[in-house]
């Protein structure tokens, strides 16, 4: 393999990473909370993808404008998902909210196989992104460029958000103390409410890149990377954002370089990510970044 | 400000307080005592909105004039009405820092300036907190602990400070220094309600005091009647 081409992998690797990464984001920010994986994560991410692909493709509205409605839309569905399923059982069994999830996430699945059909649909991506521009020796598109800068763009806002803002306090608070938390006059329903929309959003953006990297929507896309994200988030440490990023970093560059390294290996692409779950749950079950979580009392 | 009249507290089939009425008025500093499981933590949790189960009447009457109930809302109302709870067991959030646990207490108010005198204030307070106001509060000893929960509690600037078991844990002399710094927060104008199981520390200074056994209100008085009074004597003082 020549320099170049392991810049081409490299350049892959990092987009699908930060995306990876934007995914886990969300689901370590509601486990970090609730002690809870939204199993409906990656179906928000699928939703996020179909919303621009009608908003653009179908009803021919500007990309910038249908970016914001498949954002807005996706992020309405996620916090809709955290009031009817998950925060009438707060105070249930946290097994009661886990397969409250798994519910949502097959119904979300299926309603969308029933809504817009199980067919794959083409995405017709910008003239303006996919432009090949020379970088010395290697040949890229903009939107392979755009990808990871965009998903690192929005981690440090989050992090600014979580580490300078009130609303940051109170989740970073709410983590380890509800009670106390809302003797400090912090609404819990609100902060978890906020929580939810920001990890949709994210979800929402990387299902629209993702969309227009691997140019097709389908109902079940969200499957295979929400469980990856997931990996991600565990692998990083949950709780932690820089860790979710990290993880998905991590994940991104495993998939590509094992296969680009090893291509009779390339069958096993899915299973990497798997293999790497139960590694890091046997050998640093914290993850790289994480703290130990203490049950809550 | 605060008149509380017949409150129950339940825990499924637990009746944990019976019918207790007691009232607070501005500028008093008044102490609840009694032995570990008598009803303290649950009368003032339930003042705070914590407790699900509370029956009764707890009527506030803020600046305003106007009274307001406050079972069956919750403590982030509380907070808003200008009530405040230094829970027990200190509660501090072990992985923010001393000035981020200071901040989270301000979590109401957005006036800045107003904010930052007030961690000045708490500062002055407890001269402790800001030596360590970088540190996370997971490292503090349990007395800074202690002064930074009360000093947390300030921070939304209250009409009503409620202190649960503030003595709890700390050697003795920690007590006095938390106990003195807690009439002087008194003094300055505000008004406190001290949960305690030390009858001695709180009684020195309360101004009105409840004792509360098993549930109920079993005797009350100002401070000094109950340092003097047999029956607290023989069962809180150590005859």
């Amino acid at each position: 393999m020549n320099f170049s081409m392991f810049l081409q992998h490299f350049t892959n690797a990092l987009g699908l990473g930060s995306m990876y990464g934007l995914i886990a984001i969300g689901y370590t920010m509601v486990y970090g909370i609730l002690r809870l994986i939204n199993f409906a994560h990656g179906d928000i991410f699928m939703l996020g993808a179909y919303f621009v692909f009608f908003a653009t493709i179908q009803y021919k509205i500007p990309w910038a404008l249908g970016l914001v409605i498949a954002v807005l839309g996706a992020t309405a569905c996620g916090l809709l998902v955290d009031r009817i399923a998950y925060r009438p059982l707060r105070d249930a069994p946290r097994i009661s909210a886990l397969i409250s999830a798994i519910g949502v996430s097959f119904f979300i699945e299926n309603a969308s196989i029933v809504a817009f059909t199980g067919v794959p649909r083409n995405v017709i991506q910008p003239k303006l992104l996919m432009e090949p521009f020379a970088l010395g020796t290697v040949r890229l598109i903009p939107l392979s460029l755009m990808v990871p800068v965009i998903s690192f763009v929005l981690a440090a806002g989050l992090l600014w958000v979580i580490y300078r803002t009130k609303q940051g306090l109170a989740m970073r608070s709410i983590s380890h103390d509800i009670e106390t938390t809302r003797l400090m006059g912090v609404s819990v329903d609100k902060t978890i409410a906020l929580t939810f929309a920001i990890g949709s959003a994210l979800a929402a953006v990387a299902g629209i890149m993702w969309a227009l990297r691997y140019p097709k929507v389908e109902p079940l896309m969200g499957m295979m990377p929400g469980f990856k994200a997931f990996i991600a988030a565990v692998f990083g440490g949950v709780g932690s954002v820089a860790g979710a990023m990290l993880g998905g970093l991590s994940l991104g560059f495993i998939e590509i370089m094992s296969v680009a390294f090893f291509p009779k290996l390339s069958g096993y692409r899915d299973a990497f990510a798997f293999v790497l779950l139960i590694v890091i749950l046997l050998v640093k079950p914290t993850g790289l970044l994480g703290e130990k979580l203490e049950d809550k009392i | 400000m605060l008149e509380i009249k017949n409150l129950n507290v339940w825990y499924g089939a637990i009746h944990a307080v019976h019918d207790i009425s007691m009232s607070i008025a501005r500028g008093e500093i008044v102490t609840l005592i009694g032995a570990n499981g008598a009803g303290k933590s649950s009368t003032i949790r339930a003042i705070a909105g914590l407790v699900k189960g509370a029956k009764g009447q707890v009527t506030w009457t803020g600046k305003d004039g106007r009274p307001v109930q406050l079972l069956g809302r919750p403590p982030e109302y509380m907070v808003k009405l200008g009530i405040s709870l230094s829970p027990e067991g200190r509660r501090i959030l072990p992985q923010l820092t001393v000035e981020e646990n200071l901040m989270l207490g301000a979590y109401i108010r957005s006036d800045k300036d107003g904010i930052q005198a007030d961690i000045e204030y708490c500062y002055r307070l407890f001269p402790r907190l800001k030596e360590r106001r970088g540190q996370k509060g997971g490292t503090l000893s349990g007395g800074e602990q202690q002064m930074l929960a009360v000093a947390r509690a300030l921070m939304s600037h209250p009409d009503l400070l409620m202190l649960d078991e503030p003595s709890l844990g700390l050697a003795p002399i920690l007590v006095e220094e938390v106990f003195a710094t807690i009439s002087e927060i008194n003094r300055e104008g505000r008004t406190i309600l001290l949960v305690e199981q030390n009858a001695y520390a709180a009684l020195r200074i309360a101004r009105k005091a409840y004792v509360l056994e098993t549930g109920a209100i079993t005797l009350q008085g100002t401070g000094a009647e109950l340092l003097e009074n047999p029956k607290v004597k023989e069962a809180y003082l150590g005859g």
